[in-house]
């Protein structure tokens, strides 16, 4: 989304404001591609949130979304994403927390209303424990399954399956069993597998493997 | 139809046609003359099945805008009997049309439970066909069929409403081919 040049000012004294009202919280703030983003300590998120809504300003009084990116290699492996808009000022802000498995992050309930259902789909689709939330349970999973879906180490295709039991007369779940395999698109080449006389090609990516159907 | 000499087999329709014209011609001339045409109970069942088969559409995803053009005056389907009923006791037919999701499969399953025999499954794209686009996904169910036993495929991400057509009318010839008074 293109800017002039008076929207990218005022972003740049948005970005100066928020650092001097919030001296001790934030941790870094960037503006990338026209977007500002502030990473701030995981105990002050609250504080961060009542002042950005509050300040008159910054008066950043809607929540867009609350979503968290998983970096496995990193300790804290989590990064939860507050993205809020000022309608009144029409700008945007995106907060960032970072927090690991087991280390819960405070709800955003008490700032943002909206954060409940938000916080319920990070906690169903990552793992990402919130203190004190009203309602912490499921949103989008089946009701009795295990696992955070959009963690980095949970497959695509999940582990289990569903299909029907004749004799139980219902549905029921059963290990995956794929019946055909994952299958991985050489796009730059439209020829399947190695062009005859072409025998360097076997090591290729897309070129096909023995037991490969194709 | 058979004491004039007008037999005919109802399990394989005439196309429009000299043959289909002059068929028509003779029962009607039967029907004037003596008030009555004989035809099969299983014939006259079948008729009377795919003449009106309503369907529960069960549209889940965005197969169900192309059901939804189906019904619409291009491709009206309730010249050809078809009415969409909201309940599954009242329905002949359950298209399921979008993908099924794990969540969704128990419902699936109990309201296909609670259709009354003579029931037939149409599965409509490819996501209910076998898991379609979202294949590969841990809370997709790959296909419909693993739940239900489906009667007609149709292909298609969606399918156009031609086709839901079309394998509607493919359900009609299953019905006239298989169906007798029993099922």
């Amino acid at each position: 989304m293109a800017l002039n040049e008076e929207q990218i000012e005022a972003l740049r004294d948005l970005a100066e404001h928020v650092a001097a009202i919030l001296p001790n919280d934030i941790v870094r703030s960037e503006t990338r591609h026209q977007e500002l983003t502030i990473t701030v300590l995981r105990g002050s998120l609250i504080k961060v949130l009542t002042t950005l809504r509050d300040d008159s300003n910054c008066l950043f009084r809607q929540l867009v979304d609350i979503t968290a990116v998983d970096y496995p290699e990193r300790e804290d492996r989590f990064e939860v994403v507050y993205n809020l808009l000022s309608m009144k000022h029409n700008q945007r802000i995106r907060v960032k927390l970072t927090t690991d498995e087991s280390t819960p992050v405070a709800t955003a309930t008490t700032v943002f209303s909206t954060a409940g259902w938000f916080e319920r789909e990070v906690w169903d689709m990552y793992g990402v424990y919130f203190a004190d939330h009203p309602d912490l349970r499921r949103l989008l999973t089946d009701y009795g399954f295990e696992g955070h879906p959009l963690r980095k180490d949970f497959p695509l295709t999940g582990y289990v399956e569903m299909r029907y039991d004749e004799e139980q007369k219902r549905v029921v779940y059963g290990p995956v069993q794929l019946k055909q395999d994952f299958r991985s698109w050489d796009f730059l080449s439209p020829w399947e597998g190695p062009l005859p006389g072409d025998e360097k090609a076997v090591d290729q990516v897309g070129a096909p493997k023995a037991g490969d159907k194709g | 139809m058979g004491v004039s000499g007008i037999t005919h087999n109802p399990a394989k329709p005439l196309p429009p046609g000299p043959e289909q014209d002059a068929l028509l011609k003779g029962v009607g001339q039967e029907l004037q003359e003596k008030g009555f045409v004989l035809s099969s109970v299983d014939g006259l069942v079948n008729w009377a099945r795919t003449g009106s088969l309503w369907p529960m559409t069960f549209g889940l995803a965005c197969c169900a805008v192309e059901m939804i053009h189906a019904y619409m005056p291009r491709y009206d389907l309730d010249r050809m009997g078809v009415v969409p009923r909201p309940s599954p006791r009242q329905s002949d037919v359950m298209i399921v049309a979008g993908t099924v999701c794990n969540k969704m499969a128990p419902a699936v399953r109990k309201v296909y439970d609670q259709m009354a025999e003579p029931r037939w499954v149409i599965s409509m794209g490819s996501c209910a066909n076998g898991g379609g686009y979202y294949h590969y996904s841990y809370s997709v169910l790959r296909g419909v069929d693993r739940i239900v036993p489906v009667d007609v495929y149709v292909p298609g991400c969606p399918p156009t409403a031609e086709a839901l057509v079309y394998g509607i009318m493919q359900l009609q010839k299953k019905i006239r081919r298989t169906g007798t008074l029993r099922r």
